[in-house]
């Protein structure tokens, strides 16, 4: 495990940690069954993010991830937050190790759920925060799209039992 | 800042006679044990020494019972794919529990492949193996029971001698790994009665990239690597004798000092473990509270993540492991701790320390005096915590 100085910076000196107890969206994904779970707060004021605040439960990357990405959407608009990608975040952060590239997953998955949960509300189809079966599903070990071995980092194209390339019981997320 | 190295189960620091000893054979030998000349012979001599270093270490009734490895992975492949050839006629089943090492886990997965049947016993919360249970488990078919002296997760020291009288009883044959207990606590294997054995040298003070196998005599085992004449025909190929040179030295290490460090290391093991319940609440401790290796002290702390804990306590100069599943590498939660009945989300925030012997007091006050603001400061930003405390 090699993080970046900038993944270092953020895991040891979060940003924006905290709740934001009148929030106008909430947005929580992961579980900590999966080793991770974040929880972002957003204030709204005139369609931009005038504070983003974030819960997490998880690994030095996950931390990173979200002290970064509350970084980046605030001040943004709603539209430009939602144009925030996992890639966007694993890039500002220096990368992140290939099995850990989930993370920033995460982490996109929270903001624009949080950001959803607000217009939903908005729109009256909510009445507070998102109910269970609105939560983004969160997979693990999908990063950017691909899979990656976590052993020997080789790229996965397909869900496998055992990685093409060294040969080890691939983990997946639903199995236990 | 001076480290404070509580990870000895992944290395342990070279003994200063060990690297005496591996410093004056890199000198002065360079010979192939098995060339029967006058540059070949120093090589011969230097490789029986250590290998009585290490039978004196396991009480062994002869040198010859000793086969040297390059690790526990290797000791532990060749006593399970070992015995299944070597019995292959008798039967095609083989005992085991759910908290093995994975090299014997995975040695088992292979033989699965072909066509052997694994029984693997469930183990107790503290992680212990029922021998009852194992001899429920013999059947007809049974050719190995391989069940581990020690945990390397949670330090439980399993009732070895007690299994092995059920194998005795049935005429199965007994393999234990024996890596995370060898050279730490007595290993005796007269009083454990096992036909084998497994260790490695960088859990006591020796090199990484050697172990040993103990084979008792007349113990049916086919060779894992197949070629020459070397280790009496068990194990082929061109000795590492530098490092095997390193475990014999370590070996008698180990056997000399033990009478010192078994005390004080439990002393401090003690004050680590009560410093740290008394200052965090919410922890659950893992492993058994008499029978555990008395240099292991595993904690699951709730509501945080282990490797960031591990890593926030690195900043401060602290090494310690952490079977979290992101730190992991397979991100997968440790099948000991879920073997043990833990929660997937508290096995999560588990730490291991593994206490070597530089450790003083004062480093383990460090610690306990920096985990617990460490601990709070991530669960301040845990969302888990914050749900479960404000109702």
């Amino acid at each position: 495990m090699a993080y970046s100085p900038i993944v270092m910076d953020h895991f040891k000196n979060p940003r924006n940690v905290g709740e934001i107890l009148d929030a106008d969206g909430l947005g929580e994904v992961g579980n900590p069954v999966c080793g991770d779970m974040m929880s972002v707060y957003i204030k709204v004021v005139d369609n931009r993010l005038e504070d983003v605040k974030f819960k997490t439960f998880g690994c030095g990357a996950a931390i990173a991830v979200s002290s970064m990405i509350t970084s980046m959407a605030k001040g943004k608009t709603l539209e430009e937050a939602m144009k925030i990608s996992n890639a966007d975040v694993a890039k500002a952060l220096g990368g992140l190790p290939p099995n850990k590239l989930h993370c920033s997953n995460l982490g996109a998955d929270a903001l624009h759920s949080a950001i959803k949960n607000y217009q939903d509300r908005k729109a009256g189809k909510v009445m507070f925060f998102a109910a269970e079966a609105d939560k983004e599903p969160h997979i693990k070990g999908a990063g950017a799209g691909k899979c990656y071995c976590p052993y020997c980092e080789t790229k996965l194209d397909e869900e496998a039992h055992f990685c093409m390339s060294c040969g080890q019981e691939l983990p997946h997320e639903h199995d236990h | 800042m001076a480290l404070i190295y509580l990870d000895n189960l992944s290395a342990t620091p070279l003994h200063p006679k060990v690297k005496e000893a591996m410093i004056q054979h890199l000198e002065t030998v360079y010979g192939n044990p098995s060339s029967d000349n006058q540059v070949g012979q120093p090589a011969a001599a230097a490789l029986e020494k250590a290998r009585s270093q290490v039978a004196s270490l396991l009480n062994a009734a002869d040198p010859k019972e000793v086969v040297f490895t390059s690790g526990g992975t290797e000791a532990n492949n060749h006593a399970i794919k070992g015995v299944a050839i070597g019995l292959r006629e008798k039967g095609r089943h083989i005992i085991t529990s759910n908290i093995e090492h994975k090299s014997v886990l995975n040695s088992l997965r292979t033989l699965r492949l072909l066509d052997y049947r694994v029984t693997s016993l469930d183990v107790d919360q503290y992680g212990l193996v029922d021998p009852a249970a194992v001899e429920k488990a013999i059947t007809p078919e049974t050719i190995l029971i391989s069940v581990m002296l020690a945990n390397n997760e949670i330090g439980t020291i399993e009732p070895i001698a007690d299994i092995a009288k059920v194998a005795q009883k049935h005429k199965v044959i007994f393999h234990t790994d024996a890596v995370a207990a060898t050279g730490i606590i007595p290993v005796d294997v007269q009083k454990l009665g096992v036909n084998l054995l497994s260790l490695a040298a960088n859990q006591f003070y020796g090199p990484a990239g050697v172990g040993a196998l103990y084979i008792r005599k007349g113990t049916p085992i086919w060779p894992l690597l197949d070629g020459g004449l070397q280790e009496n025909k068990r194990r082929a190929g061109t000795e590492n004798l530098i490092g095997i040179v390193g475990l014999g030295a370590a070996a008698e290490a180990a056997a000399q000092e033990m009478p010192e460090r078994l005390p004080r290391l439990k002393a401090l093991k003690e004050r680590l473990a009560q410093g740290i319940m008394a200052r965090i609440q919410e922890i659950k401790v893992n492993g058994h509270p008499e029978h555990c290796l008395p240099h292991l002290f595993s904690a699951s702390v709730t509501y945080i993540e282990g490797e960031s804990l591990m890593m926030l306590l690195e900043d401060e100069g602290i090494i310690v492991n952490t079977r979290s599943a992101c730190a992991s590498g397979s991100l997968r939660a440790s099948h000991v701790l879920i073997g043990t009945g833990l929660g997937h989300a508290l096995a999560q925030g588990t730490l291991v320390f593994t206490l070597g012997q530089d450790i003083t007091e004062a480093d383990i006050d460090r610690v306990l005096k920096v985990m617990p603001g460490i601990v709070q400061t991530l669960r301040d930003m845990s969302p888990i915590y914050k749900k479960e405390h404000t109702g």
